[in-house]
């Protein structure tokens, strides 16, 4: 049947926004609290320089005798004011604090992307072609996962650190925690898209385009990738969440981002030698804000999965 | 009418949604008498079930009856509480559901899902139930009921698990039973019998029955009411002989038009007109330019010999050891230029099976399949490219064979341009003219494929399988998914097609009715063997095997259409 109206196509943002996931988002209230203040968090990290009222890395803008000065308190010494208080060597707490979001961030996504885009390749690969190439990468999956993935990350950053030149520790550390992260996540998005991929490979669209006479690399980007992207997007947003943790964990255990670019763990860690010495303030708040960013990304990505789940609703 | 046991009057169903309210069954009334059994007959989204479900209160929130009263025996029960309506519910009204899998628990017996239903509405004793409950497996023909009594759903049969399904209806003595689509997933010997037991149950324990379906036959064949909805509402009521011979309304009128004869072959089908759909399709404009139509060697396009599929039924390490399901077995027949060559065959017969190995989705395990004098099974790759770009596949599910994340106008450009014959701005001013003259709105090419209705996907589906001018074409059950107003749409393409392209088709169905129609020759299938091919006048006059002349026999007969 001929469709008698002809309506012009609408635009993308029209889509967008008369979309059910856009409705379903517009009267979640958790769905909007958690993405305001996880925005509000990466925007803070992301113009860290314009916020922060200091650098707290500029050795130049340090003084010593600002140590230990409490939250909303004029130092003793230099009559100056800190809003969230500064550590042992005088540096702002809130200037740290965003400081350290950035390399929190940075590093949780990057890993997330990296374990995103191996997991994509490997299960697409394994779920498209099954047999032995199936057999061999579930299998490598399987036993990764009987290791607990901090072990894996503390595993590959110990060799890191064995085979890297001391001179450049500090400057790789940052991207042997992303690889360490990424390395031991990718599994999950290996076995989703892998499940996912062998559900759509049986659809007659994919063999309409092998009597297309598409390749197989084709069929499996062109046509398969797009549809089995929505779980993907739900656990990397969960995933984004661990993966900050699992940065914090490490560098809490002092193998992660090195002092000079501390991260909230870093900063966590540095905070608790004092937290029994009453300097409660070095500790507590980078812990809130850690807690603050995996709990927002967190149940954004709990919100985006019962949303996308038709059968939750 | 003063004797009915259960009473519709005016029910309308709403449903809020943020696009606004929509009704889905509107003003809708009829009446069921003990012993009659009423069809409710319409087209996808017409609100036939909608109704049933409101019947019995089994409408998912938001829905609900907004107008209107249900009476059963004398008593209101639409303002019924919950609790209220779930006793009536089971006791008084029964269902029976269109997938028998998914309406038993695989996790009990049959046994144990029956004495559970018959305690709680019967409130008889464990050994009393028991008893009862083997009773009801012979009431409805199930052989060896004893020992059945102990088997799990999954040991039975799809046409001897819907009996269990009856029988489970049957339970609590019921005066109503609402079956919804009872015998859309049963082959058509399974569906004879099951609508015979319905039948019979209905006269011997005067119950009412409401049958809904999209299917003429069925409704001919069973019922002695019909309700004919559209759109929400009814259009006709009034017993079955006068609805169907003498149709007052122009939508029943032009439903019963498009439902294919069985008796007689027709040049088209009739289109249904009915609510402003009329569609016009400009095949003949595309055969100016429709390159492929050279003959092939001896004028036979494609020779299938001995062709045999076994699939892996259960795996092992030692070769010798592993078991096969032979799906197709040593299969022959033959196609000629600008022929239509029809398979039918029950669900499991291997026909979808020989289609899918000819157009070389699934590895041939023995025998030849030759296209134009070259053998494809052994074809090197460069030859395949060039065989798979003469043949083209339209499939069953019009709802997975388009990719929902491609627009329309992707998805019939990606042939032309995988295979160099334009480029990407020429591709669109084609995609345009195909999807135009497959009978698609302009503006269809920037839409996604959920945007379109079931029979405008498959035309869709059309427009990509034709984009490559292939010489032949394998449609697999192709109007299986629609319903029968759109069917005749579609068959009435692939008729043009045929005619003006000079298209040579293999055509896959279970549709007796649709094969005569179609195809010139027919091969029936029947587990896995070709059982005998023939023209298709001959086939439906005289038929030489055995199983075809039961097939032929258990076809709706139609009777009352056309005198």
């Amino acid at each position: 049947m001929t469709d008698v109206t002809e309506t012009p196509a609408p635009t993308r943002l029209r889509r967008i926004l008369d979309s059910d996931l856009f409705y379903a988002f517009r009267t979640s209230p958790v769905a909007l609290i958690s993405a305001l203040v996880t925005m509000f968090l990466i925007l803070s990290a992301v113009f860290a320089p314009l916020i922060a009222t200091t650098n707290p890395f500029d050795p130049a803008s340090l003084n010593l005798m600002n140590g230990f000065t409490p939250p909303m308190e004029p130092n003793a010494f230099t009559g100056e004011n800190f809003l969230l208080g500064t550590d042992d060597q005088g540096r702002d707490v809130f200037s740290t604090i965003l400081y350290g979001m950035r390399i929190s961030l940075f590093v949780g996504v990057t890993a997330v992307v990296f374990a995103m885009v191996l997991g994509i390749v490997l299960g697409l690969l394994a779920g498209y072609f099954g047999g032995w190439t199936d057999t061999i990468i579930m299998r490598a999956a399987d036993v990764q996962l009987t290791f607990p993935s901090i072990l894996v990350a503390m595993l590959i950053f110990g060799i890191a650190k064995g085979i890297t030149p001391i001179e450049y520790r500090d400057q790789m550390a940052i991207w042997v925690l992303i690889l360490a992260i990424g390395l031991s996540d990718w599994v999950q998005f290996a076995r989703v898209v892998r499940g996912a991929t062998m559900v759509e490979k049986g659809k007659d669209y994919v063999a309409a385009a092998h009597l297309i006479g598409r390749p197989s690399f084709a069929i499996m980007i062109r046509h398969i990738l797009p549809n089995v992207l929505s779980p993907v997007l739900v656990i990397a947003t969960i995933s984004l969440a661990l993966a900050i943790i699992a940065e914090a964990t490490l560098s809490f255990l002092g193998i992660g981002a090195p002092p000079t670019q501390p991260s909230l763990g870093t900063l966590i860690r540095i905070g608790q030698q004092f937290l029994f010495s009453g300097e409660w303030w070095i500790l507590f708040f980078p812990a809130c804000t850690l807690l603050a960013l995996a709990l927002s990304v967190n149940l954004l990505g709990d919100w985006l999965r019962d949303a996308l789940n038709p059968r939750l609703k | 009418m003063t004797d009915a046991i259960l009473s519709i009057r005016n029910v309308t169903v709403e449903i809020p949604t943020r696009h606004g309210l929509f009704k889905p069954v509107k003003n809708v009334s009829y009446d069921i008498v003990p012993g009659e059994i009423r069809g409710v007959v319409g087209e996808s989204g017409a609100g036939k079930s909608m109704t049933g479900n409101a019947i019995i209160g089994l409408l998912d929130d938001p829905a609900h009856i907004s107008e209107g009263e249900i009476w059963l025996k004398g008593q209101r029960i639409d303002n019924l509480s919950a609790e209220e309506l779930r006793r009536i519910r089971g006791k008084e009204i029964s269902m029976i559901f269109q997938d028998p899998l998914t309406s038993l628990n695989p996790l009990f017996t049959v046994g144990e899902q029956l004495v559970e239903t018959i305690q709680l509405h019967l409130g008889l004793s464990a050994g009393d139930a028991k008893t009862r409950a083997i009773e009801l497996l012979d009431a409805v023909s199930i052989p060896n009921s004893t020992e059945r009594f102990d088997q799990y759903p999954h040991q039975f049969s799809g046409g001897m698990r819907q009996r269990v399904v009856i029988a489970l209806a049957l339970c609590s003595e019921p005066s109503v039973i609402i079956a919804d689509e009872p015998t859309t997933a049963l082959d058509v010997s399974i569906q004879a019998q099951v609508l015979d037991l319905i039948k019979q149950l209905a006269r011997d324990r005067s119950i009412g029955v409401i049958l809904v379906t999209h299917d003429m036959g069925v409704i001919a064949e069973t019922t002695e009411q019909v309700t004919v909805m559209y759109a929400g509402e009814v259009v006709e009521n009034g017993t079955t002989d006068q609805v169907l011979g003498a149709p007052m309304h122009p939508y029943t009128q032009s439903l019963i038009a498009a439902v294919p004869r069985p008796h007689k072959k027709v040049h088209r089908f009739p289109q249904v007109s009915y609510g402003g759909r009329e569609t016009v399709f400009k095949i003949e404009d595309l055969a100016r330019n429709w390159t492929q139509s050279k003959p092939s060697k001896e004028g036979k396009m494609l020779e299938v010999k001995g062709l045999t599929k076994r699939f892996v039924e259960k795996a092992s390490l030692i070769p010798s050891r592993t078991t096969y399901f032979t799906a197709v077995d040593n299969v022959s027949f033959d196609i000629k230029d600008g022929e239509v060559f029809g398979i039918v065959g029950e669900s499991g017969s291997g026909k979808s099976t020989v289609a899918r190995m000819i157009a070389t989705l699934y590895e041939v395990d023995g025998g030849e399949v030759v296209f134009d004098g070259s053998d494809v099974v052994t074809m090197d790759a460069k030859d395949r490219a060039a065989y798979r770009k003469q043949i083209q596949m339209i499939f069953q599910d019009p709802f997975s064979s388009l990719n929902p994340r491609m627009k329309v106008g992707e998805i019939v450009a990606e042939p032309l341009i995988h295979h160099k014959i334009l480029g990407r701005g020429q591709a669109v001013t084609r995609v345009a003219e195909l999807l135009d003259k497959v009978g698609l709105a302009r503006g269809a090419e920037d839409k996604y494929p959920h945007e379109f209705s079931g029979g405008q996907r498959q035309r869709i589906s059309i427009a990509r399988a034709i984009a490559t001018q292939p010489r032949f074409l394998i449609c697999d059950e192709p109007t299986s998914a629609l319903d029968v107003s759109i069917q005749a749409q579609i068959l009435n393409i692939l008729k043009d097609l045929q005619e003006h392209l000079g298209l040579t088709m293999l055509f896959i169905s279970h549709d007796l009715p649709v094969v005569r129609q179609m195809c010139d020759r027919v091969g029936v299938m029947k587990m896995g063997q070709m059982l005998e091919v023939s023209d298709s006048e001959t086939l439906f006059s005289a038929a030489k095997h055995p199983y075809t002349a039961e097939l032929l026999q258990l076809m709706p007969q139609l009777a009352q259409l056309d005198g």
